[in-house]
């Protein structure tokens, strides 16, 4: 993992005094709470419903056991116990204190965290591959060009006041598990015909009222060139991007309306004027690289008998294993995914003691290393086969061992009205209920590959555009409505969901996809997901199997 | 007269404002004067030639790069913040000092806050005109914050990798 040095903490140091000199004008009323509410912000301290909410960033989802047990300590000492783990692979707490928030923040900074940029109209934590530097599948490793991105846009002068939020994605392998497309920026490494290194640049997606998938305005930009792009693009979306209406001020509405050609070409301009003077040196380049390939695996082989026998002899080990163990790029290893959807639980809820019990398994069994995925995950990306049976025993210990990593009852869902300001209906209970529908584990596997996304309103946080299933709640007159909508990706194949029909009650969402589920199962020809047979057979037979009764 | 905060080699100094900030729709005064892009183009030339002190204050929807040609006989280039949060000017001021090799007086203006002091200081502004009381003890603490940078800007101060290196 990238080690911050003796600059990094004291950035880190001041940013926290700085905070609590904000915090401090605003308790004695120097400053007004619309004075203070960018500049908390900027720290990702949001009023929300019942209280203030922190939201911690991940950079580009990677921690150490140690940063693990930081976010316990905060769940235990300032909240209720728990942390929620969000669809940008970082973390928040919903139950904060104002005048806590520094002590916060000096905790985090003790061990390398902040919330710098966490929300805000300025470039955000950069989300990137939760099996970076363990999948085989990657042409590079992506924290590399992540970390370049953090350090240039931490507090970044110029871009630091954007006409709304900024995301970039980083993905080097060709399973897209960033929702790299959904991204204002979208990076994908690849090596061109002759071999160089570089990045295909997608601009101009997003989420939200009005979705896009980003188009490609450079296919191959040399990685050397990669901070003057940014710039450029940038620098473009600062001055001509919207300001004059929030819902219109992405830099997607800028692409879209402009065209990707147009918007390319300006940047293409502004990128021939910056000039390579704006990238970073090779030597700084090869530092950060350097941080990231000393990884310890010890030579083994690639085939481990107590592995074997304990799928043999514990079936519930055979179904973690076929769900959440992933094939490794070193012979005898492998990816842990650790699901955070239990039967009944908050998707993306850990409590302290469990972050504790991830942190220890890590250190103990993972190289200290875990991920969180914007599936709202957790990941051991480096564990030994032998171990894996006793890492399933440790998560079995804690509640944390559900083996449905990617099926239907590994559900994406925003906080929603339970916690949102912003929210017009729940989405935690609604995926509670299809949890419930789809509890037994056998139905779930041969359903297979089902990607549910929930969102409480329009702002998408819950990504149901690009759910296999998406849901969105709306309000009608004062009562919740979910709205269903089909076919969506975020992964390497990306789309947009199609709304299904007319929005539903909530106690007929869980009947609903149970419909569109066994419409699939009815039709469904061998090996194809969901989502294939969504996309050969088209809307009309599960528009009729939910709609029927109203006919 | 307002007082203006100047930076003065690292320091951060009180400063009278000679300047008058003349509205399109005011007739022009006696003295210094900072005028709308528009109305420089249209009677910039005569003052500048009678010797007069001129500068000239760009909305943010007005590219700086129109400028280019009249910034040798500009007293300064004021960058306007119509909102705190519309950031905009920072991208001029970067333009002004980097690319178009502008020396004179940037001057930040309309709703300039401490909070923002770094960021100013670091694409180029030099002088502010606060509207939040801030002295220039203070704009000098919120510039000095950090001990270190990220990126290249146009204060020219060495990032934290030149720092490594």
């Amino acid at each position: 993992m990238y080690q911050y040095d003796v600059i990094d903490h004291e950035f880190l140091a001041d940013r926290a005094a700085q905070f609590r000199d904000q915090v401090a004008r605003r308790l004695t009323g120097d400053i007004t709470e619309d004075q203070f509410k960018p500049l908390r912000l900027m720290n990702g301290l949001y009023l929300q419903l019942h209280a203030y909410m922190l939201r911690v960033a991940v950079p580009y989802g990677s921690l150490n056991p140690t940063q693990m047990r930081a976010f316990a300590h905060i769940a235990r000492t300032w909240d209720k116990g728990y942390g929620h783990f969000t669809t940008r692979q970082n973390i928040q707490f919903n139950w904060v204190k104002l005048g806590d928030a520094p002590d916060i923040l000096d905790h985090l900074a003790s061990v390398d965290l902040h919330a710098i940029q966490t929300s805000g109209n300025c470039i955000r934590n950069v989300t990137s591959d939760p099996y970076a530097g363990a999948t085989a599948q990657e042409v590079d490793d992506p924290r590399v060009w992540s970390e370049v991105i953090r350090q240039w846009s931490t507090l970044h002068p110029e871009f630091s006041f954007l006409p709304r939020k900024f995301k970039i994605a980083v993905t080097a392998a060709e399973t897209d598990r960033t929702a790299a497309r959904a991204h204002d920026i979208g990076l994908r490494v690849l090596r061109n015909a002759e071999g160089a290194l570089g990045f295909e640049v997608m601009v101009g997606g997003g989420q939200g009222r009005t979705p896009y998938l980003a188009p490609t305005i450079k296919p191959f930009l040399p990685a050397a060139r990669l901070i003057s792009y940014l710039e450029a693009v940038l620098r473009v979306y600062n001055r001509h991007g919207r300001r004059d209406n929030i819902y219109k001020a992405r830099i997607k509405i800028l692409v879209a309306s402009l065209g990707a050609e147009e918007f390319a070409r300006q940047v293409e301009e502004e990128w021939g004027k910056i000039g390579e003077g704006a990238d970073l040196p090779d030597t700084e380049l090869a530092r950060i690289r350097g941080s990231f390939v000393k990884v310890p695996f010890e030579t083994v082989a690639p085939r481990s008998e107590v592995f074997e026998a304990e799928q043999t002899s514990d079936r519930s080990f055979a179904r973690f294993v076929r769900n959440n163990v992933k094939a490794h790029k070193q012979p005898g290893y492998a990816i842990v995914e650790i699901s955070l959807k239990a039967p009944g639980a908050t998707p993306g809820d850990a409590s302290a003691e469990q972050m504790e019990a991830v942190a220890d398994l890590a250190e103990r069994y993972g190289l200290s290393d875990i991920r969180v995925t914007h599936e709202q995950n957790l990941v051991l990306p480096h564990v030994k086969l032998d171990d894996v049976p006793a890492v399933h025993r440790g998560l079995q210990s804690v509640g944390l061992a559900t083996s449905n990593i990617s099926l239907i009852s590994d559900i994406i869902a925003c906080p929603g009205l339970d916690y949102c300001a912003l929210a017009n209906a729940r989405a935690i209970p609604v995926a509670q209920s299809i949890q419930d529908r789809f509890a037994d584990p056998d139905r779930a596997e041969d359903v297979g590959e089902l990607k549910i996304k929930i969102s409480g309103c329009i702002n998408a946080c819950g990504h149901h555009h690009v759910g296999h299933i998406g849901v969105l709640g709306v309000d009608k007159k004062g009562e919740e409505f979910y709205q269903l909508s089909l076919g969506g990706s975020g992964a390497e194949d990306a789309s947009l969901a199609a709304i299904l029909g007319p929005a539903l009650p909530a106690d007929k969402v869980a009947d609903a996809v149970d419909k569109l589920v066994e419409t699939y199962l009815s039709m469904r020809t061998d090996g194809e997901r969901f989502l294939d047979t969504f996309r050969r057979a088209g809307m009309a037979p599960f528009k009729e199997a939910v709609y029927a009764d109203a006919h | 007269m307002p007082t203006l905060i100047k930076r003065t080699g690292e320091g951060f100094t009180a400063a009278e404002d000679i300047f008058t900030d003349v509205a399109d729709e005011d007739a022009i005064p006696n003295g210094p004067v900072i005028l709308s892009m528009a109305r420089f183009q249209a009677e910039g030339d005569a003052l500048v030639t009678a010797g007069r002190s001129v500068g000239v204050r760009i909305q943010p929807d007005e590219a700086v790069e129109d400028l280019a040609y009249d910034l040798p006989r500009l007293a300064l280039v004021g960058a306007v913040f119509p909102k705190f949060r519309d950031g905009r000017a920072f991208t001029t001021a970067t333009l002004l000092r980097e690319r178009l090799g502008y020396q004179g007086e940037v001057r930040a203006m309309g709703e300039v806050m401490r909070d923002q002091a770094l960021f100013m200081v670091r694409c180029g502004f030099d002088s502010f005109a606060p509207v939040d009381g801030a002295t220039p003890s203070d704009w000098a603490k919120a510039a000095g914050l950090f001990r270190h940078v990220y990126q290249r800007a146009a204060d020219h101060r060495p990032p934290a990798f030149e720092e490594r290196g």
